[in-house]
């Protein structure tokens, strides 16, 4: 059905949700959104980044053992220098080399295991981010694939693929230095927190202080951050939309020489996304001396109160050097907790838009338990079925009932736009009925598995799109598992096998190095060999003879009955010659059937089959 | 231009590319970048000397002011100082990326543009041979990175390098021995460097190379979807796409590891020397008398060797940032390298417009042909007359498609001349002669913009002015006509189904026009086509999903409406040639016959049997749509 998310989301007001609006890819382009909208999307997509994360837990929780474990290594190292020097030295001097080697190695030691988890948790960080990237990019593939064709008419190609690279490129970003970071970051600053508390409370008040201009920078930070990251994100898929069409269509552009004007407007879309990514790079600009300002300010605040005390006499010298040495080490990390949450925002901002992507669903999809067919006859009812796009939509098919026994040949006619690509549709499943019932077998398409529906009923499309790779795979789309001779007899039966051969490498070329070689019809036939192979019990051709040329008309004509063989059969028709060869025609006119029987019935029965034929006499006698 | 010689001849190509010449590369980009970048680094370094230098200048502002009987002033001045410091090191960090973050992102949109430009000047050859999505990730997450390590990584890098270099004076200063020993773990660093470099490059290629691959297989299956759809072949496609998604994995994965690796021994080398200069430094304290180092200096040297770990550890990250950087910079380079192969002549002729089309003895072949195999296109010869429709019918070879894109320049000829006007074709600026050119392709290439912007494609409708690629041409019609133009254009091309699209011909039509049906594409192309009012029109079978009673409308409308425009029609349907003037015969590249139908019908026995092979296809719409 054509009203995925139109007619869910409206379906959804009706019952009082109010984020339907930014329910899947519809809010996408918002970027400005009040409390409850923000809370929403964030936790969708902090929802994902849970949900994604399963699976490699441990690997990170041991992660960040490790780098706790390779810090405190790396810590003990200044104090193994001062136990040799304290204990070791002395021991040294009463002549025992204890005092030396012990320390020593104490201190290879350290070096060496911190070495050896560094190795560690750095492999482990890109194993699990990568894991969690895979396991996404898988994602939002199948769901790409799963979502139907009134989807993708909207939502284009650069989309997706600006949410399957640049938006997952933040994430990685994230994923690759976050953990580390953070758990480095947090680990040092709460144990350094922690020995000023010990050493002098007074001092340990002036850092909890700190806290709080540090947190109304870092609500200010997300606050802006999360805008400016969300536009970019906005922006990113723009430009890469621009550039993917460009790329695509770049024969369009260079005959009718519009270089010029899409390099002009390609370059106002990268004008407008420098300035947002410098706007957020900006916000982060101010935040990162910020927080600088302020730990040094408070290491100031410690000096100069630690300062009064330590001449009232309430404070030793020694301590206060400790305590502002410790003052300024305790807020280091934070230029790293800083990063941390810099990616964070990005990667939030592009999260937000993949989970928006994720939580479409297909309006087309498998029943909860499917029925499975095991081989199929072909036997199609059509049961008081009716379709139209959208609830408000006009009809496209009016309640229908027809009965297509197995075996038979049908062709379908009618003026373009008269409906006849919906019996198709429906048939291929592309959209669901909006009421009554379409059935294989006795099976309801809704209730019949996907995967046999797949296998037995198979559509070759007015596009023949062929994939890159080789010729031989791209009609082994049709059964992957078929054996090479099955694939040539496939060929042959529709007579393509010839031209096929007269390619430099036969089967082996590959056709996204030499796809302009081959013609429109030359494609379709291919894509007759792949509905061949895939010899399903229902065929359908959706006006797939159009672009033809007159040899390959020739043989796909000969071709074409030896692909339809004992097969159900529906036939869009565009020329009379298809016609033909059915044991049956449907006459459709506004989404109706208007006249249905065996050809030389309708020739008889004077309406508008009967003034088809003769046209068609009249032709053939000319 | 192939993908397979290009990516791997240009990959050598890249590894012989040190990573100066490769920065030497993006000179025109940085123009504005080097004086700022400079400040940044300054500001860097600068950054770097005072945060080395607060936690000394706080040990003895400490020791030596609030010494006893020190007064109130003294914490005040002390404070001072240290709040001066502070600020000064926060007020340096913005400085830095104040300086520099500007001019690396105008350094990365003008790559990124410039890479787009480049990109439409190259021929449809070599996109063919690359994918979109190969092409997508050059052109976003590349320049991306590049950005980052121009404001950051090369910044962090010197000054890595430069406190590394400050603090090992230091620590020579205070025991040449021990400095001498340290310096030994730079030699093992030496001999590993290259190899990791090596290594690393080899897999930040590769993995930047394949997620161009992903990218693509990508964009594939949401072009593809509809046959995806119809085969339920959606696992089959993931299977693909999991295969290069994997793959991308393990090479990240590699990458990783082969840095991880790298890091242990920036960590493990010096500290394990370290290590070892603990037990020399040792048994030099204890035997001070021969040696003359005292335990002040031993812990000097150790605090100062604990200052240079972060700069070591930073050296290490920052090399393997620069090394992807450079593989950005050399995947760059590969594309701006390609030659442009189709450009305009430095001095172009020009031909008053008539529209004669002549084509001399033009051979083609694609330049990953075989050496035995003949010329795709292999010596056409034909003269179109002003007005004339010529249709081109192919009997067995095809070729009628690819002979059509050598006329207005997207493949260029291999052999023999195309001549418009009496003029090579090669000899004519570029826009001069695609202005002339309405060309028709076999599938409609739309663009996601409205029904309007994509018929007056070839017009100057939304164009700059100063649009270089708009000469004037007196047939041409003028801006204040374009509306009219465009309505013509529709109706010659019965399209005037735009009509009842909800907004008219302002209704956006999706990427590629996906949500109009083939039919109403294609009249969309072919009013395209004609709505600039070109002296020669190529139409590539352009009806072939029309029903023939349109089609026939179509082509009468045509040949009212465009007195004086050469036509070459691809036709696969003898409707079609029955309303040409004229008919060439293609056989095996070459033009065998050239006369009137009937002619053809007469004397040509291959002519016969191409027109033979179908009855005249009828069409159902054509018989239904009469009443």
């Amino acid at each position: 059905m054509s009203e995925t998310y139109a007619g869910d989301a409206s379906g959804r007001r009706e019952t009082g949700d109010r984020f339907a609006h930014l329910r899947g890819t519809a809010g996408e382009e918002q970027i400005e959104l009040d409390r409850e909208e923000r809370g929403f999307i964030r936790r969708r997509s902090w929802r994902l980044l849970v949900q994604l994360s399963v699976g490699v837990r441990r690997k990170l929780l041991l992660t960040a053992i490790f780098v706790v474990i390779a810090q405190a290594a790396q810590a003990s190292i200044p104090l193994i220098v001062a136990w040799a020097i304290d204990w070791g030295l002395p021991r040294m001097t009463e002549g025992r080399s204890s005092g030396m080697w012990l320390p020593g190695s104490a201190y290879i030691a350290c070096a060496v295991t911190a070495g050896i988890l560094i190795f560690h948790y750095t492999r482990m960080t890109a194993e699990a981010s990568q894991e969690m990237l895979f396991t996404l990019r898988g994602e939002v593939f199948r769901k790409t694939q799963a979502l139907s064709l009134d989807f993708h008419e909207d939502y284009t190609s650069g989309k997706v693929i600006s949410r399957q690279t640049s938006d997952l490129e933040s994430l990685r970003e994230l994923l690759d230095g976050g953990v580390n970071s953070l758990v480095q970051g947090v680990m040092f600053m709460f144990f350094t927190g922690v020995t000023i508390w010990i050493m002098d409370w007074h001092s340990g008040l002036v850092l909890f202080a700190a806290l709080i201009p540090i947190a109304v920078m870092a609500r200010w930070y997300q606050q802006n951050s999360e805008v400016a990251y969300r536009r970019t994100r906005v922006s990113s898929a723009k430009m890469i939309v621009h550039f993917v069409e460009s790329m695509t269509g770049i024969r369009a552009v260079q005959a009718f020489r519009r270089e010029d004007s899409r390099s002009r407007q390609y370059r106002r879309l990268a004008a407008i996304y420098r300035d947002d990514m410098i706007r957020s790079i900006s916000l982060f600009g101010v935040l990162q001396p910020s927080l600088m300002l302020i730990g040094n300010l408070t290491v100031t605040a410690v000096l100069l109160w630690g300062g009064y005390r330590v001449l009232e006499g309430d404070l030793s010298i020694g301590v206060l050097v400790a305590l502002v040495l410790a003052t300024k080490r305790v807020f280091q990390p934070l230029d790293m907790i800083a990063m941390f949450y810099n990616s964070l925002q990005s990667a939030t901002a592009a999260l937000e838009k993949v989970s928006g992507l994720l939580e479409e669903s297909p309006s087309v999809t498998e029943a909860s338990s499917p029925v499975h067919l095991k081989d199929a006859a072909g036997d199609l009812v059509f049961d008081r079925a009716s379709f139209r796009y959208s609830d408000a939509g006009p009809v496209v098919l009016h309640e229908l009932d027809l009965h297509i026994p197995a075996g038979q040949t049908v062709a379908v006619v009618g003026r373009t736009g008269a409906g006849k690509s919906t019996l198709a549709k429906l048939l291929a499943r592309f959209y669901d009925v909006s009421t009554g019932a379409v059935r294989l077998d006795g099976v309801d398409l809704r209730e019949l598995a996907v995967a046999d529906h797949h296998r037995h009923v198979a559509m070759v499309t007015q596009e023949a799109f062929l994939f890159s790779g080789t010729i031989r795979s791209n009609i082994a789309l049709g059964r992957p598992d078929a054996a090479e001779t099955e694939i040539i007899a496939a060929a042959k039966a529709v007579g393509c096998h010839e031209l096929i051969m007269e390619l430099p490498e036969g089967y082996a070329t590959d056709v996204a190095k030499r796809g302009g070689r081959l013609s429109a019809g030359q494609r379709q036939l291919i894509s007759f060999a792949r509905a061949f192979l895939a010899d399903p019990a229902v065929l359908i051709l959706d006006e797939a003879t159009s672009s033809l040329d007159l040899p390959s008309e020739a043989l796909v004509q000969q071709g074409l009955e030896r692909l339809l063989g004992n097969r159900t059969a529906l036939i869009i028709a565009h020329r009379l010659s298809t016609v033909a060869i059915a044991d049956r025609v449907l006459v459709i006119d506004d989404g109706r059937v208007v006249e249905d029987g065996a050809p030389a019935e309708l020739a008889e029965a004077g309406g508008y089959y009967a003034k088809l034929h003769a046209a068609w006499q009249t032709s053939m006698g000319a | 231009m192939q993908r397979e010689s290009g990516a791997q001849g240009t990959e050598a190509s890249g590894r012989r590319r040190t990573l100066w010449q490769a920065l030497a590369r993006l000179g025109p980009y940085l123009g504005g970048l080097k004086l700022r970048w400079t400040l940044g680094l300054l500001a860097a370094i600068a950054a770097g000397v005072v945060a080395l230098s607060i936690p000394q200048v706080l040990q003895t502002l400490v020791n030596s002011l609030l010494d006893d009987g020190a007064q109130v002033s003294a914490v005040w001045s002390a404070s001072g100082v240290i709040l001066a410091l502070g600020v000064l090191e926060a007020v340096l960090v913005y400085l830095r990326r104040f300086f520099v973050i500007p001019p690396a992102s105008d350094a990365e949109t003008s790559m990124r543009t410039r890479l787009f430009d480049k990109l439409q000047d190259l021929s449809a050859s070599f996109h063919s041979a690359w994918g979109a999505g190969q092409l997508q990730s050059r052109a976003i997450a590349d320049l991306n990175l590049l950005r980052r390590w121009f404001a950051f990584g090369s910044l962090m890098l010197i000054t890595s390098v430069v406190s590394l270099i400050v603090g090992f004076t230091l620590m020579a200063t205070l025991s040449p021995l021990l400095a001498v020993v340290f310096l030994g773990a730079a030699l093992p660093i030496m001999v590993i460097g290259p190899k990791f470099r090596q290594k690393f490059v080899h897999f930040s290629r590769a993995s930047q190379d394949q997620a161009g691959d992903v990218a693509t297989k990508v964009e594939e299956s949401v072009h593809g979807i509809r046959v995806l759809k119809a085969f339920g072949r959606g696992d089959y496609a993931l299977e693909g796409f999991t295969q290069e998604a994997d793959e991308l994995r393990d090479l990240e994965v590699s990458k990783a590891r082969t840095l991880a690796k790298f890091l242990m021994a920036m960590v493990i080398l010096p500290e394990g020397i370290l290590g070892l200069c603990l037990l020399i430094g040792l048994w030099q304290v204890a035997n001070e008398e021969s040696t003359g180092v005292s335990v002040g200096a031993l812990a000097a040297f150790f605090a100062t060797a604990a200052v240079l770990k972060g700069p070591i550890e930073g050296v290490g990250m920052m090399l393997g940032m620069t090394f992807t950087a450079k593989t950005a910079i050399d995947r760059h380079a590969d594309v701006m390298d390609t030659d442009t192969e189709i450009t305009s002549p430095a001095t172009a002729k020009t031909a008053e417009e008539h529209g004669v089309l002549e084509l001399a003895d033009v051979h083609f072949r694609y330049s990953d042909a075989k050496d035995g195999e003949r010329d795709l296109i292999d010596g056409v010869s034909l003269r179109v007359e002003p007005g004339e429709t010529m249709a081109l019918v192919s009997a067995t070879g095809g070729g009628t498609s690819t002979l059509l894109n050598l006329i207005p320049r997207l493949y260029e000829v291999t052999g023999g001349a195309i001549l418009i006007d009496g003029v090579d074709v090669r000899d004519f600026a570029l826009a001069d002669l695609r202005s002339r050119i309405g060309i028709a392709f076999e599938d409609p290439i739309l663009f996601s913009t409205s029904v309007k912007s994509n018929v007056l494609l070839g017009t100057s409708h939304l164009r700059d002015a100063d649009d270089p690629q708009n000469p004037s041409r007196a047939a041409a019609p003028a801006e204040e006509d374009l509306e009219q133009a465009m309505y013509g254009a529709l109706r010659i091309a019965d399209a005037e189904f735009v009509e009842g699209l909800p907004q008219g011909v302002d209704t956006p039509v999706g990427e590629e026009g996906l949500s109009l049906s083939g039919g109403q594409r294609q009249r969309l192309a072919l009013a395209r086509a004609i709505a600039a009012s070109p002296s020669v029109l190529l139409l590539d079978d352009p009806l072939s999903a029309l029903d023939v009673r349109t089609e026939e409308a179509v082509t009468l409308r045509l040949r009212e409406a465009l007195q004086g425009t050469t036509t070459l029609i691809v036709a696969h349907r003898p409707s079609t040639v029955a309303l040409a003037d004229r008919v060439a015969l293609l056989e095996h590249g070459r033009v065998t016959e050239v006369g009137t139908h009937s002619e053809l019908l007469e004397r040509s026995p291959e002519y016969r049997e191409v027109m033979s092979a179908s009855v005249r296809p009828v069409s159902a719409e054509e018989v239904l749509s009469y009443e």
